[in-house]
């Protein structure tokens, strides 16, 4: 039971790491339609910005303030160059330049800094938390919980933007209806740049955790692949999906890892949470708190 | 002038429904099937057949493939290299386990399972739409890598999954120069690109483009959903397997499972988008553009470091092709979002009036 209730909570913390990338998808999703597969780009740019600027003995604050400004750089000139002049095309169209912008993001970031893995520490050791174990017996990181804890601060605060603020409730206005956002005097392009900065700060904090937890190297751009079906699971339009979904496909799939992984050989982590995600839209195709799909004629 | 179609007077049905009902295009495509079928053997290189020629053919089945199911049908798909690599798995056991079976007959049966596994993984579309779909395909990618990697059966029981393809036999000769092997490829892929042209202008193809327009209205209009939204799967795999058995067998030789990644999924995207999305010869300038690029890329840097004289690192190289390979793409979105065949579209248009444009 014991190792069971570990297996669970270390599931359900790696699905909180899920939902961080997912968030990015969503907020930009939901502001702009547009499917940003560059997201996991984003967090590989920040994680790489940031690890470097620490390398070269820049304080701590000061890395993530700058880490946070390029950040902001890259959303308004992607909003520029790539969104502006791809207005009212296809979404997959918007799909297929948010591929391309992934390749220029990695391989401008990776020119500037280098393409060796960096080890990353936020001073929060990786090690189970003792009394804890020496209780119940039971492992859990601190890490784990240190990224559990961000993330609910992090939907917290993004709630109370969206919420209480003019930008947030901008914001809002757009991902409901763009023309009437337009019609009232809202400006799209800003909140876009806006939008995709928030994706990015979005993006640097799931860097910095899933850094401490892998080192950050080029396959931190995989962890959008995991963020999929955590996204289609939750709903594409929904914050709360995305930490809800990430929790589901974190737990059932380190769960499936461990009681049905070695009956069929293991490894299924890598499809697993598709295949689930799959199943579950066939019952709700807009996913958990997706908008419900209307079709007419 | 050169490209005008007045005069041509279509007087019974089977004149108007032709494949290709201007005579102009009739010449045309005969003078390119008769340019790469006897012109090109005979300039061409080793490199060229083995580097350039083949996998630009191969790959453009396979966008060919993805573009019977994203361009005509509406059905977006990221998994187009897992079809691929299920027909290249399936014919190289089809070789192996079937005695005295021709090479064709094991592409043949490559394709058919690469369209079992298409329908299987097709049955979501019945209830997913969009990008929801698009992800659901991301599980046939991983899924199918993942099986061809724990199941020995599929790999002949190799250590490291790593197959080599047998020789390629064709009525008794063996066809073993690169030179060959592009004919060979040459004439599986003509033959399959006239019949999806054909196939696009049949009922079949009209139930396609009507679901890819609106599923709804076409529902309604009483195109049968299921059936024809799990042909376009079928349709699509098939094409997708063909190629990845010539992928192996034409092309690579030792396939691991790794050569069919998501990366090959998304170049061949790529190619349905720059090539222009529901267009047969869009496939095939996709495909072109996305083989050539890196290429040409290539020699451009050995190009500047000769000319020069300055040293460019190794990875300045790679991260810069990636650079110029994104921006690219992203350029080509912005100019002509419709792609490749939308820019001979009009310069058709410009052909029919020149050089008298009034």
């Amino acid at each position: 039971m014991n190792f069971f209730i570990e297996v669970l909570a270390g599931g359900l913390l790696a699905g909180v790491m899920y939902s961080l990338v997912a968030l990015g998808f969503v907020l930009i999703y939901k502001a702009s339609g547009v499917f940003n597969y560059a997201q996991g780009s984003l967090v590989f740019v920040a994680a790489l910005t940031f690890v470097s600027l620490l390398e070269r003995n820049v304080n701590f604050w000061l890395a993530l303030a700058i880490t946070l400004v390029v950040m902001v750089v890259v959303a308004v000139v992607t909003e520029r160059v790539v969104l502006r002049p791809l207005v009212n095309q296809p979404p997959i169209t918007l799909f297929m330049a948010t591929i391309g912008l992934s390749f220029v993001l990695e391989g401008l970031s990776q020119m500037t800094w280098g393409a060796q893995p960096h080890g990353l520490e936020l001073g929060i050791p990786d090690v189970p938390i003792e009394w804890l174990s020496q209780k119940a017996n039971i492992n859990i990181s601190q890490l784990d919980l240190f990224a559990a804890l961000v993330a609910g601060v992090l939907v917290a605060g993004l709630a109370v933007f969206f919420q209480k603020t003019r930008i947030g409730r901008a914001l809002r206005a757009v991902a409901d209806d763009h023309q009437a956002a337009l019609a009232v005097g809202i400006p799209l392009q800003h909140i876009w740049a806006i939008v995709w900065a928030v994706a990015g700060f979005v993006a640097l904090v799931a860097g910095l955790m899933w850094g401490a937890r892998n080192g950050v190297q080029y396959a931190l751009t995989f962890v959008a692949l995991k963020a999929l079906p955590v996204l289609i699971l939750g709903g594409f339009e929904s914050i709360p999906g995305a930490i809800v979904g990430g929790l589901i496909i974190g737990a059932s799939e380190k769960v499936a890892e461990v009681y049905l992984g070695p009956y069929v050989g293991g490894g299924i982590e890598s499809w697993f949470p598709y295949v689930l995600a799959l199943a579950f839209l066939l019952v709700r195709p807009q996913g958990l708190f997706g908008e419900k799909i209307i079709d007419r004629v | 002038m050169l490209y005008r179609e007045a005069g041509q007077f279509k007087s019974t049905y089977a004149e108007d429904q032709q494949i290709f009902p201007i005579l102009q295009d009739r010449i045309g495509i005969g003078v390119i099937l008769v340019f790469a079928f006897f012109v090109v053997p005979a300039i061409a290189t080793q490199y060229w057949f083995s580097a350039l020629l083949t996998p630009f053919l191969i790959l453009s089945l396979a966008a060919l493939g993805l573009n019977i199911l994203t361009g005509y049908a509406g059905q977006l798909s990221l998994g187009t290299a897992a079809f691929m690599a299920v027909g290249a798995f399936m014919a190289y056991n089809a070789e192996l386990r079937i005695p005295h079976i021709p090479l064709l007959g094991s592409f043949a049966i490559g394709g058919l399972c690469a369209a079992a596994v298409g329908i299987v993984f097709g049955l979501p579309s019945l209830r997913i739409k969009g990008f929801y779909l698009a992800v659901a395909t991301l599980a046939c990618q991983f899924f199918v890598l993942w099986a061809i990697n724990r199941v020995g059966w599929i790999t002949n029981y190799s250590s490291s999954g790593v197959i080599s393809a047998q020789k390629i036999v064709i009525f008794g000769h063996t066809v073993g120069t690169s030179a060959g092997k592009y004919l060979l490829t040459l004439t599986i892929v003509a033959v399959m690109a006239l019949l999806a042209k054909n196939l696009m202008r049949s009922e079949t193809g009209r139930a396609f483009m009507a679901i890819r327009d609106m599923d709804v209205a076409a529902s309604v209009i009483g195109i049968p959903m299921m059936k024809t939204k799990l042909m376009a799967f079928a349709i699509s795999s098939f094409y997708c397997g063909v190629a990845g058995a010539m992928y192996a067998y034409c092309y690579l030789g030792t396939v691991e499972p790794e050569a069919f990644n998501l990366d090959l999924s998304f170049r061949i995207l790529f190619m349905i988008i720059i090539g222009g999305v529901g267009s047969i010869m869009g496939s095939f300038l996709g495909a072109g553009f996305i083989t050539l690029v890196p290429i040409f890329l290539n020699l451009s840097t050995d190009w500047i470091s000769s000319t020069f004289n300055i040293e460019i690192s190794h990875t300045v190289v790679s991260n810069g092709e990636a650079i110029i390979f994104g921006a690219l793409i992203i350029f080509f979105l912005i100019v002509e979002p419709l792609g490749l065949a939308r820019l001979w579209q009009i310069a058709k248009e410009k052909l029919r009036l020149w050089p008298f444009p009034h």
